[in-house]
């Protein structure tokens, strides 16, 4: 608590006890008046003195003149105990809520706790702490065990785990060594790193997701728009209303000739304004879509604002880019066919002799086989263009490459019928086998597939530039519905709002990418979402949700967040409404007293604040 | 041009209330408030020098909600 949290707290529990022992003591008349003036004046001074600053600048239909007309009529029926107890319990409501809104602030700052305070540069002395904003890139620093790595670079001395959870929710250890990028917001969990920096600070990862997230609740949703009109129409409606229950039924009844009863209808009038306070939805629905957003970051979710919440609670279409979303986007070996010595021994001839190469496809050769390729076994490498390579690999004349070679060599290629790159393979002028190359999904790709359509997604799309048969192929293993290949960028945006147009206003689609060159359509979907987006500043600029890594199942987990979160603010915003409305009847009608009232308004709130809190915990 | 402020408001409402209050201000293009992160982030217009019309700024924040505060 802070400072004017407990002053609040010292004058609630003078006034609550004064109000007590008053209200048991048998004094009649004035002299009651007085005495119940203490405690009301104790509580309620500073609401007194608000609503006469309203009224003087004309601000009228506030809380505080709520507040104030009510306890003074209640004051003024000689309700005394009921005039302190509602300015009380306005105050115990002002005070929880401003204390549970400060912890949750503090909760949820604290998720986000990734800015590095210091970095340490080698000066002449040994290790020097600065201020990372002054260090200029280029600046060799050293990240000990336990800190925080305060700003983007290349390793050039040591290893170390790095703990990435901080920015991706993933609790697995990332290995660095010598030569890997690292990027800021990593905790350093064993080794000592000397790492070059290649961006300042203020380029630097940690501040792009801090001024992202501290930015992201000024983008309104429309239900926060909603309740701020609301809130604007509501109030004066309610005053007024309270004043036609305080004339209308006395004259009515005066006109039939019957007492009007003033004292009654002007309590009932009162009870009216208490329950009217729109407190409970004016500060519920912002704090659940802050509550939301925090939980989403410390999931490794970034939501740029709270619109982009509830229009991810609405997707029904999801768009996605194939190469590096839903697939690796590297290319691997899966499979080996028609060989008649061993595959690992094919694969093995096949890297030896791809060994110098620098092709992609020579890559995934020498990853796939798994073994130290002697320089010495490999001699007359002849690389031809567009073909292959021949090589003499332990003696044997070896050639690796595409059909076109095999015919060049005189040797009967076997056809694949697998999609992919075929890569054949001919040792001493035998067909020795091919070898299939291909991009691979990622292994949850077809999970996260299955759960999004589990969760309500209607429609998957995928989008690629790749040849028909390998798009088809990964979409059919992939369950995903429709398929557009053969694409150039522009034709993705064009493909983005044909799609677009063909669905009704409330069903969202969210484009999903990975941020590579594919800025436009992120831009042009209802919700843009850039995935692995560590340390890519494009994607991280133009999408309006950032996945952390690139694990497709956490767009699942976006989806989840997003339908808790507005799951909840609905429920404020039914229960809320459903319980002053009911109340705001019962109190025309004079079955609720003064103390319904109060609950209406403060045990309302309370209640709905905490289940705003909710939102802070991610579903599973 | 877009500025950042911090800003000390007690409730929802009244950051509502500032927020309505700054956009009627002149030489304000457009005004947010952020009542969870007590930040306001003000836009102003063309050629508007903000250290003028922010005092303007708060001022009639005060108008509509006595205890606020914006620290420029």
């Amino acid at each position: 608590m802070n400072k004017k949290q407990k002053r609040m707290l010292i004058r609630i529990l003078i006034a609550g006890a004064l109000m007590i022992v008053l209200s048991l003591l048998p004094v009649e008349g004035a002299l009651r008046f007085v005495l119940f003036l203490i405690p009301y004046l104790v509580i309620g001074s500073d609401i007194l003195r608000k609503a006469w600053k309203g009224i003087l600048n004309r601000q009228v239909f506030d809380e505080n003149f709520l507040m104030a007309v009510a306890t003074v009529g209640a004051m003024a029926l000689g309700e005394y105990t009921e005039g302190v107890a509602v300015m009380l319990f306005y105050q115990i409501g002002e005070l929880f809520q401003s204390y549970a809104v400060g912890r949750s602030r503090r909760n949820i700052s604290q998720l986000m706790d990734i800015r590095p305070d210091y970095a340490n540069v080698e000066g002449e002395d040994g290790l020097e702490q600065v201020d990372p904003d002054e260090v200029e890139p280029g600046t060799v620093i050293v990240v000990q065990t336990g800190e925080k790595i305060p700003i983007d670079g290349v390793v050039v001395e040591g290893q170390a785990s790095l703990n990435t959870s901080a920015l991706t929710g993933e609790s697995l250890p990332r290995e660095v060594s010598a030569g890997d990028e690292v990027i800021s917001g990593c905790i350093n969990m064993t080794g000592v790193l000397r790492v070059r920096t290649t961006r300042e600070f203020g380029e630097s990862t940690v501040s792009k997701i801090l001024e992202l997230v501290e930015n992201s609740s000024s983008r309104k949703s429309r239900s926060e728009q909603f309740i701020s009109r609301f809130a604007h129409y509501y109030t004066p409606i309610v005053c007024y209303s309270a004043l036609a229950l305080a004339i209308l039924p006395p004259l009515v009844l005066l006109l039939m000739g019957q007492g009007p009863d003033w004292g009654t209808w002007i309590y009932r009038a009162l009870t009216f304004l208490v329950i009217s306070c729109p407190c409970a939805l004016v500060i519920s629905i912002p704090l659940s879509f802050f509550a939301g957003i925090g939980g989403a970051s410390r999931a490794g979710v970034l939501v740029k604002g709270s619109n982009y919440l509830e229009a991810m609670s609405q997707v029904r279409c999801i768009v996605f880019d194939k190469t590096g979303t839903l697939t690796k986007g590297v290319f691997q070996v899966v499979g080996v066919h028609h060989n008649r010595m061993e595959e690992q021994q094919l694969l093995e001839y096949a890297a030896l002799a791809e060994r110098y190469s620098s092709h992609p496809i020579s890559r995934s050769l020498r990853e796939a086989c798994k073994m130290p390729l002697d320089a010495a076994r490999v001699s007359q490498v002849e690389e031809i263009g567009g073909h292959g390579v021949t090589a003499l690999v332990d003696g044997h004349t070896v050639a690796v490459g595409n059909a076109k070679l095999m015919q060049k060599l005189g040797i009967q290629p076997v056809d694949c019928h697998s999609v992919g790159t075929v890569v054949h393979v001919a040792v001493d002028g035998a067909y020795e086998g091919h070898i299939l190359i291909s991009d691979v999904p990622k292994p949850t790709s077809a999970q996260a597939i299955r759960e999004l359509k589990r969760s309500g997604v209607q429609k998957t799309v995928m989008l690629t530039g790749d040849a028909a048969p390998v798009a088809n192929q990964v979409a059919q293993e992939l369950g995903v519905d429709e398929v557009y290949s053969e694409l150039l960028p522009a034709d993705k945006v064009e493909q983005v709002e044909a799609l677009l147009t063909r669905k009704s206003d409330r069903e969202k689609l969210a484009f999903v990418g990975d941020g590579i060159n594919d800025a436009p359509v992120l831009a042009r979907a209802d919700v843009g979402v850039a995935m692995g987006a560590l340390g890519s500043d494009a994607a991280i600029e133009a999408a309006d949700i950032v996945l952390m890594d690139d694990d497709p199942m956490k767009l699942v987990t976006a989806i989840r967040i997003s339908r808790k979160c507005m799951r909840i603010v609905t429920e404020n915003i039914v229960f809320a409404l459903a319980v002053k409305l009911v109340c705001l009847l019962l109190g025309a009608v004079g079955i609720a007293n003064m103390w319904v009232a109060i609950f209406a308004d403060v045990g309302v709130m309370v209640l709905a604040v905490l289940n705003a809190i909710r939102a802070l915990r991610v579903p599973d | 041009m877009k500025k950042t402020y911090k800003i000390d408001v007690d409730c929802a409402n009244c950051a509502n209330k500032m927020e309505e209050a700054a956009n009627r201000t002149p030489g304000v293009a457009k005004a947010v408030v952020n009542f969870m992160t007590l930040k306001m982030v003000v836009e102003f217009e063309n050629g508007q020098d903000p250290k003028t019309v922010m005092p303007q700024v708060l001022k009639n924040c005060k108008k509509v909600e006595d205890d606020c505060e914006i620290f420029l």
